[in-house]
Parts: structure tokens; sequence; C-alpha cells
């Protein structure tokens, strides 16, 4: 059960973040050295959380089939390669996306209320949400009225959620903040407290059309607002960074936060996704490279 | 004890489950460490006089890693006469300049020997190779580059002065942070034309051995530099030499006491760098999660062995009950072991005898009804380990918190008031640091104007430069290190 | 017409801005070349203790006073002392100075005050740094006053010697506790009226004549003192005194120099730091 709303706290008011020691933290999380095993176990797990993402204004049908295909067999050729946690793409894409991944347990995302800007009417938004549920989405990744936030009308935002967790019926959400726009680690915490207790299943931190996307300072900061949030209510609320995480390595650093931050709960695809297209393939890379002991090349994985 | 089942927390978080990181222990193939160690006596290792040596341990195996020459006063006279001689022939009659290129000779070498080091290091006294690595041996080159700069434009330093070197510096640190602390003690007393008689701490003479090595690869004219292994005796033994100028001392309060008082009288000059019981301040409108970054960073960074470890937390009753449970949680993550793995955060404590004091604390602790909370790690069989602990429900009265535990152990007290904070904070016989965690700056300024310590640190905790002085108030210590404050004590001005 | 029969006045410490006789109601008899000069008080172990506790309840407050305040306090010290230049002359001359002698010492004792008012905003900018860290931080040094300060004159000094010792500790922000010079303490004794009505607070300056063998241990040995002056070249005093210090690691601060005349050597902003911390304070710099 989620707060009810006279619980909701005041928003204006939500705990100071300290640049610098966020990246410091990092920096500290970035020194773990991951090893054979336990190096080999958390890249399948990063693989089996990828949301293989296609949002382009070019996207075709046939697109969208070649990476539904390659969410359910990301690399045939090796066993016990698990498959991705969803494909990601844009509302008219969704049914199409759903009949191919059918029986798979490949999750259908996609990204609703006028991604990536949001500006829309809230009438719109809430259309196009029902669109994509009717449609066979599994998970609506809706984003937040930047311009509203920075105006300070955090009420809106709230609100916003809160509708647009209501239009998702049993979909879940997962809320965009576009943190590259928010600016500031306070912000960032601010938006993560206002998604979570307007009902946000997942908070996520980008768009990928916004530069900078996904970074791991922004991402520490979201994963403490989501800890804090389950000391207060005992609600796990799931991460999804975004954008900018190309490789492995990278991937990993993520995946040592997490572990940290929330501990072993989240370590599923269930709590903890990517959002990435290209990650995926040198997941992959990485993990034959771990099997076999041999670098290798790109093009031995297929790339869609 | 407290166990971790005793904590009644409704939401707790699970870290000793699902995902865990293998073994990744730094390679020690590309070090060598010879079986047995002479002094360094005017640019070469000789034998000590007497003949004597002892073994140095490896505190996270039990195993001996080297034989150290135990340094008896002819030994001290040697080293004495050496650096004398150094003194008067060369060291002071050479230029600021050519000084300051050796130092960034030095400063370079370590540089490109720095994992050598760090290996070393973390071996022979059981700190984190992570530390080693990432914050002792870089700050030990930073150090040396500093000073190195700062050898011939001491007269812009001390305005309206000629400033001139003292003469033969006896130096003696210790164990906690063995390279760094001959760094912070050599590169200022060389910058300033003084030669130096050093002893480095009997359980971890290594890396001073090593940086030897460095000194002569560097062409160091022979005496400027000497080093002398040993313990107490020989520490004292250059203490009371009558050819020494100054004594520099990084220790315990209780030795720099006897120290202040062995050489009254004897116009040698004295700076002493003692231990601390640092308050940490966290108020409720702090940035908490960065906060709970301090907490640990200030009281497990080194085991603890941190003279200006911040070993009193002081929370504000309203986030109390959060705050401790967060740090609960974060020590759960806290990997202790093998300070030679990549991913150990908390090492081994640096020897029998301190672990011994570090279980005496922790006993009276428990005697004075104090509740004490470890996190429950795993240990190694062999070596000497301490899991962080949290110890609360203690007062000012408590022994615990009165002194120095020198070990990962936190005490945990409440305030309501930044005025009873600050009294409680003062009401200490040590001066060394402290920290302030608040989101109001006004409320900092009031705060680090009203601690009496050497260093402040705001919203941040920990923090070492070679550009910064380091130094206590009250029995903390007499002096600076570090900064251009840092060169006042080996100048005459 | 008869001779006025003049006032003698009776000489008493200084002790938290009050001026009491000694507690146990001891003195000595000041001579001078006329003979009997004055009863003096001789300061005891309480009266040592009552005045450390004053300087200490005293030290806060007069370190949180601007700078410029403090300056202007010294200055004033410098403008009464110009007001009472006959008197204090006149108390030279019956410590032993001549006319000549007596009116160069106020002279420079006033100089030596006004000297010093300058400083008292200026040190901090002289000695403090902004220390460029390598890390994402602002980082600064600043000088404070180590705290109380005791401080045992040589037989040299008397009005100028004293205000040697006194005014670099006061001037950055300490108080102090100090033992005149046994044949020398009218004019001290005098400058602590002089004090009383010169804006200083009570208890920043408290000022004991007495016998320096009685007192040395108590004035190195107190733990609520942070840093002992001796005056003097007295091996074996100065070897107690730095032995003592050691009990709570005190600073010792020893001036063997006794020419109080000589600019050069005095005149400087080095004596004011000898009773400085430095004190660093490191903050993050982010958004």
């Amino acid at each position: 059960m989620k707060q009810s709303v006279s619980e909701t706290p005041d928003f204006r008011k939500t705990i100071p973040i300290d640049q610098v020691g966020v990246e410091e933290r990092v920096a500290k999380f970035n020194t773990r050295s991951i090893k054979k095993e336990s190096k080999l176990y958390a890249l399948k797990l990063a693989l089996s959380m990828v949301d293989l993402t296609t949002l382009e204004g070019a996207d075709s049908p046939g697109r969208v089939r070649q990476l539904c295909y390659k969410a359910m067999h990301p690399h045939d050729r090796i066993e016990d390669i698990p498959k991705v946690a969803a494909v990601c793409v844009y509302p008219s894409f969704v049914r199409l996306a759903k009949e191919t991944l059918k029986g798979s347990g490949v999750n259908v995302a996609s990204v609703a209320t006028a991604f990536p800007s949001g500006w829309a009417t809230m009438k719109s938004k809430i259309e196009e949400v029902r669109y994509c549920v009717e449609e066979g989405a599994d998970e609506i990744d809706m984003v937040i009225s930047r311009g509203e936030f920075l105006k300070g009308n955090y009420g809106y935002i709230f609100d916003e959620v809160a509708a647009v967790k209501e239009a998702c019926g049993d979909a879940h959400l997962k809320v965009i903040l576009e943190t590259g726009e928010l600016q500031t680690l306070d912000n960032v915490r601010k938006a993560s407290d206002i998604a979570m207790y307007a009902g946000a299943d997942f908070i996520k931190t980008s768009t990928g059309k916004i530069s900078p996307a996904a970074t791991q300072p922004v991402t520490l900061v979201m994963l403490e607002a989501i800890r804090d949030f389950y000391y207060k209510t005992g609600t796990r609320i799931g991460m999804k960074p975004a954008g900018g995480i190309r490789d492995a390595k990278l991937a990993l650093r993520y995946l040592v936060m997490v572990r940290e931050t929330l501990g072993s709960e989240w370590l599923t695809p269930d709590m903890f996704r990517f959002g990435a297209s290209s990650l995926a393939n040198d997941l992959l890379m990485q993990i034959v490279k771990q099997q076999t002991g041999v670098y290798q090349s790109s093009d031995y994985f297929s790339k869609d | 004890m407290l166990k971790e089942t005793d904590i009644q927390k409704k939401n707790r978080l699970d870290f000793s489950t699902g995902w865990s990181y293998d073994p990744a222990p730094e390679s020690r193939d590309h070090i060598t460490i010879k079986e047995q160690y002479g002094h360094f006596i005017n640019g070469k290792f000789t034998k000590p006089i007497e003949g004597n040596y002892f073994p140095t341990i490896s505190p996270s195996t039990e195993e001996e890693i080297s034989q150290i020459a135990v340094g008896s006063a002819a030994d001290v006279d040697a080293a004495v006469k050496s650096a004398r001689k150094a003194y008067s022939k060369t060291w002071s009659k050479m230029s600021g300049r050519d000084r300051g290129r050796y130092l960034f000779r030095i400063a370079r070498m370590i540089q490109e020997r720095a994992r050598e080091f760090a290996v070393i290091e973390s071996m022979d006294g059981g700190k984190p190779i992570r530390e080693s690595r990432d914050v002792d041996i870089p700050l030990a080159a930073a150090h040396f580059f500093y000073y190195a700069g700062w050898a011939d434009k001491l007269e812009y330093a001390f305005p309206g002065r000629k400033p001139k070197p003292i003469g033969v510096a006896g130096q003696i640190i210790p164990w906690n942070f063995p390279l760094l602390m001959a760094a912070w003690k050599l590169a200022p007393a060389l910058a300033t034309g003084n030669t130096v008689v050093l002893k480095p701490a009997e359980t971890t003479s290594l890396t001073c051995l090593k940086l030897a090595e460095i000194i002569q690869e560097a062409d160091l004219p022979p005496g400027v530099v000497n080093f002398v292994t040993g313990a107490g005796d020989t520490g004292a033994a250059i203490v009371n030499h009558e050819d020494i100028d100054k004594i520099a001392f990084t220790g315990s309060t209780a030795v720099g006491k006897i120290i202040q008082k062995a050489i009254a009288g004897t116009g040698k000059k004295l700076t002493l760098e003692l231990g601390g019981k640092a308050p940490n301040i966290i108020f409720e409108d702090a940035a908490v999660d960065q906060a709970v970054e301090g907490i640990i960073n200030g009281i497990f960074f080194n085991q603890g062995h941190v003279c200006c470890a911040g070993s009193r937390l002081f929370v504000q009753e309203s986030i109390a009950d959060e705050v401790r449970d967060k740090l609960i949680d974060r020590i759960a993550t806290l990997r202790v072991g093998d300070p030679l793995d990549k991913n150990t955060d908390v090492g081994a404590i640096n020897s029998k005898e301190q672990l011994d004091t570090i279980n005496r604390y922790l006993e009276i602790g428990l005697n004075e009804g104090a509740d004490i909370f470890q996190s429950s790690c795993e240990l190694p069989e062999k070596g000497y380990w301490c899991c962080p602990t949290l110890v609360a429900n203690v007062s000012q009265s408590h022994r615990i918190v009165q002194e120095e535990v020198f070990g990962p152990v936190l005490t945990i007290q409440t305030f309501r008031t930044p005025e009873e904070v600050l009294e409680k904070a003062n009401n200490t016989p040590y001066g060394l640091s402290g920290g302030v965690w608040t989101d109001k700056g006004s409320k900092i300024f009031n705060m680090t104007s009203g601690i009496k310590a050497g260093v402040l640190w705001a919203n941040t905790f920990n923090k070492f430069d070679p550009t910064s002085p380091f130094g206590g108030y009250k029995e903390s210590g007499l002096g600076r290190e570090g900064g251009l404050h840092g060169l006042t004590p080996y100048l005459n001005i | 017409m008869s001779k006025r029969l003049d006032v003698k006045k009776t000489y008493k410490l200084y002790i938290g801005g009050a001026f009491p006789r000694s507690e146990s109601g001891r003195y000595y008899s000041l001579t001078g070349k006329s003979g009997f000069t004055a009863n003096i008080c001789l300061a005891s172990r309480k009266d040592f203790r009552n005045a450390v506790v004053a300087a200490r309840k005293a030290q806060s407050g007069w370190a949180a006073r601007s700078a410029y305040n403090r300056g202007q306090i010294l200055y004033r010290i410098a403008e009464i002392m110009e007001g009472r230049r006959d008197q204090l002359i006149a108390e030279l001359k019956l410590e032993g100075a001549t006319d000549k002698q007596a009116s160069k010492e106020v002279d420079a004792a006033i100089d030596r005050a006004v000297y010093f008012a300058g400083w008292s905003d200026k040190y901090q900018q002289v000695f403090g740094t902004v220390n460029p860290v390598a890390s994402s931080h602002f980082n600064f040094s600043v000088p404070e006053p180590t705290g109380v300060v005791t401080i045992l004159l040589p037989d040299s000094a008397s009005l100028l010697g004293l205000l040697q010792f006194v005014l670099p500790a006061i001037v950055g922000g300490n108080t102090v506790v100090v033992l005149t010079a046994e044949s020398r303490p009218l004019a001290p004794l005098t400058l602590g009226e002089i004090l009383h009505s010169s804006d200083v607070p009570g208890g920043v300056i408290n000022i004991l004549s007495g016998y320096r063998s009685e007192l040395i241990s108590n004035f190195s040995t107190h733990m609520d003192v942070n840093a002992v002056m001796y005056g003097g070249n007295d091996e074996e005093a100065i070897t107690l005194i730095q032995k003592n210090a050691a009990e709570n690691v005190k600073h010792v601060v020893l001036r063997k120099d006794d020419d109080w005349f000589d600019e050069e050597r005095n005149e400087h902003p080095y004596v004011i730091m000898e009773l400085q911390e430095i004190k660093t304070t490191w903050h993050p710099v982010g958004i």
C-alpha cells in the first residue's frame, strides 16, 4: 500500500544533497574490482536488466521486430544467456512488439506523455497512456513536466504522476525525471521523492534525448531516495538509469552502487533496469570473453 | 554485546545474500623486500652496531616479512654525526633551488614506484590497498612536490624576515601512515635546509627503508636523510641526543608529554602532533546521506587508526534514529579482511598490542553500560581484526567517550541545541579536528569557529592536502604540518 | 603654611576587573633609593587560581570581539597612558629610574601600545591563507588565539617590558595573567587602573605582584592555561617551566632578550603569532 496523501511530505523541504560528497562516494564505488565468477554473474545479471530501446523518428516495424528478436535471443551461440527485461518503443509500435514478444517473458515498455519533452495537455497525455495500455504495454515510461518542476510547481508534478499512475491500471509506471534538465542533485532528489510519493513503480533518470543522460552521481542520489522511501514506507521502488551506459564496465559500476546502497533485493530485473541499446552487445562480448578467455570483436555480435 | 538481530528496525536492507565480489588481491609479484634491513646512515644501509634485529610482522597474516635493525644509542649517534656533517658541509650551503630539485626528484620517484610502495604499506601495516594506493602514497609524493617548490622561495613566506634553517632535526613517526608521515616530516625539513635523523615506527619500517632506496637513487647528498629503526628506546636516544636541534614527533599524547619533558631546558625546538577525540556533529538539516558517508569515512578510514578520526558522533535528536539505522546498514557493506584485496574497506589492526587496547576499551564500554553494536563481518583466522563498531547509550563521562581508542569504534551521542553540542565537543583535553554537517552556512561558521581544534571539516571529513596545515590545539599538539604554516617549525625566523 | 600631607597609594592586584588585596593578606615591602616605597601585595596560589578563572571566563568573549574593536581598545590604553604619563614616570622613578630613563620608557610604552593596536586587524591577513587543495574544496587557514596565557616577567621588565609581553598576547584575542617583577611592580600595578578605565574587559589582563619563586610552578602547571611566557635567562627556571608545561602540552614562549626599547627586535607580528593556533577549515564546492 502506498502512503495516503495526508502523509505526503512538503516537497519544498526535501533533504539537501551535497554534490561533492556524492561524487566522492561514486569514486569509491568505482574502485571496486569485480573479477572471475562474480563478474560473469554480474554481466548476465546486467543483461537481464536491459530495456532494449529504440526511440527514433525513423523507427520502422522491421526495426522493432529485429529488436524484439534480439531481446529474446541476445546471442544464441552461447548457452545460458538470459533474455533482456523489456523492449522499449514508441506507442505506435506497442502492439507489434507485444505480438512479436508473445510468450517470451520479455516485457513491452512504451514511452508516453508526449515523450520526450512532456509538452502536451494533461488530457492528451492520459489518452496516450490509456492507448499504450490498451495496445498491450506492460510498462509505461512517462516524462515529468520539467517546466512546471523548475517553476517550483511541485504539486503539478505530483498530480500528473498520480493521474498517469491511475491511467496505467496494471501496467508498471516508470517516471522519467530527465535529470539532465533538472541541473542540480537537490532537484533530482526532490523530483524522485515527488514521483515515488505520487505512485511511481520505478524512477528513471533520462529520456536519452538530452545530454547528460544517466550519470552515476544522479543515479546514486535516486537510489538513496528509494532507500529513504523504503525505510519510511516499506515499499520498494525500482530504478532505471537510461542513456549513456554503453559498456559493460560502466554497467557493473552501476550494479555495485545498487548492491551497496539498496542490497540484494534490488538486484533483479524487477527492481533495476538499464535503459540502453548498445550496452547489450558489450555485455555479451564481455560474457563471451569471461567464458573463453579471449577478447572479442563486435563483428561477431548481431547489431539490431 | 548487541547483535544485529537485537536492533528493532522495521525495514532492513539485505547486504549479506545475492551477488558478492570474488577476492581481488593486488599482485605482490613486482615488489622486492630484503630479508634483513640495516639502518640508513650517511647514504648507505649499515648494520646495527650492536647487531640486533627484530622481526616486522604482517598484521593480516602474522607472518614475518623481514628483519629490522634495532637502533642503539650508538647507531643514533652515528646518524646524528652524519646529519650534522651533511648539514654544515653541504645541505645548509646548498642553494634553495638545488634543494628543491632533489625533493622534486624524490616526489617523482615515489610516483614511479607508487604501486610497489602501496603493496608494501598494506602488507606491513595492515591498511587496505585501496587506501595505501589512493591516499597514502599519492599524498606522500604530493607532499614532496609541494615543499620542493618552497625551497627557493622561503623569503616570501615570512615577510620582513630572513628565515634560516635550524640544523639537525630528529623526527619520530607513527605506524598509522608510515610513508605519508615520513613525507610530512622530511619534505618541509629538507626544503628549509635542515638535515634529518628519522625513526619510523617499529611495526612499520619497511616503506621508510624503501624510501631510502629512492633517496640513494635520487643522489641526495649522504647524511642529509638518515633512518634509524627501532622502538621506544631508539626514539629516546634521538630525543635525548645532544647534537639534535629540533624534535618533531607524531604519536600518542602520552609519549608527546614525555618528549616535551625530556627536552625541557635543552633549547631543542619542538613540534608535536598528538592524539585526538574529534567530534563529528550532524544537524537535522544536513545532507544526511553524505553525512553518513562522512561518519563512516571519519571513523573507519584506516581502521580508525587516525589521530583526527571522527570518533565522537553527535547527532541532533530529531534524526538520531534515522542516522543510527543508516549507519547500521552502512557498516554491513564494509568489507573487512585481506588488506591486499582491492575491495577491502577495513584492513587489519596494526598490531596485537593495538588490538588488545581496542578490546580493552570495548570491555570498559560494556562495563560502563554502553550498547555496543558490531557489524557481523567474517574475519580471517589469522591476523588482528576488529569489526566496525558503534557504541551508543554513552555520555561525556564514559571513558570510551573521553579517551582515544585509535580503532574502528564510534561513540554515538545525541544533542538538541548548537550550544549544547559545542560544549560537549570542546569538553575534551584534545583539539585536533572536528566535523560539522549542516546545510546552513551561518551555522557552519558558528560551529567551526567555536570548536577548539586545528582542522575543521564542514560537510566533509578526513581530507588531507599538502597545502593545508594540520595540527592541534590543547593536548593535541604544538605547531602545524603542511602548507605555508608547516615551514615555520623548521626555521629560525 | 604647613606642607600638605600627601595621600599614599595602596597598590593592589588586578584580577577579573577588580582590585583585591591578596586573599592571603600577605605583602612585601618595596624599598627604593629613598628607603621604604610601598607595601606590595604578595599574591598567593589562590590569587593566581582566581586570576586564571577570570582570564578563562573572559577569553571567549574577548576573542569574539571584532578585530577592529580590539584595536580600538588597545589604542585607548595608549590614550589613557598618555593622560597618566606623569604618574607612570613618577612610579618608574620610585623603582629607581632616572627622570630621563623614566620618560623614555613611558613614551616607548605608549608607542608600543599604538603599534600593536594597529596589528589587531592585520596579522590575520598576513598569516591567514587560502590553501589551493587538489580536491573540490574551499580551504582556508586563520590564526586563532591559543587561549589563556601566563606571563612571568623578567627582572628588567616594568611598564614597557610588561607591555611587550602582554600586548601581542591580547591583540590576538588571548587573555593573560601576568606576574610583575619583584623590584618593579609599581607602574605595572598602576597600569591595571589604566586598563580598567580603557574599555579592556575585566579578566582580559590580570596583574599579580609577588614572588616568582613562589608562583613559577603554578604558572606553568595549571591545566587550564594554554601557554606560558617566561622572560629571563635562569636555565633552572626555564627547565622547570618546560617540564611543567608538558603536563597539558602548553606552549612555552621564552624571551631571553631584555632590550625592550629595540624596535626591530620587538615590533613585529611574529610575537603575536607565537600565541596563535592555526585553524584550517574545509568545505566542499559544489551545487
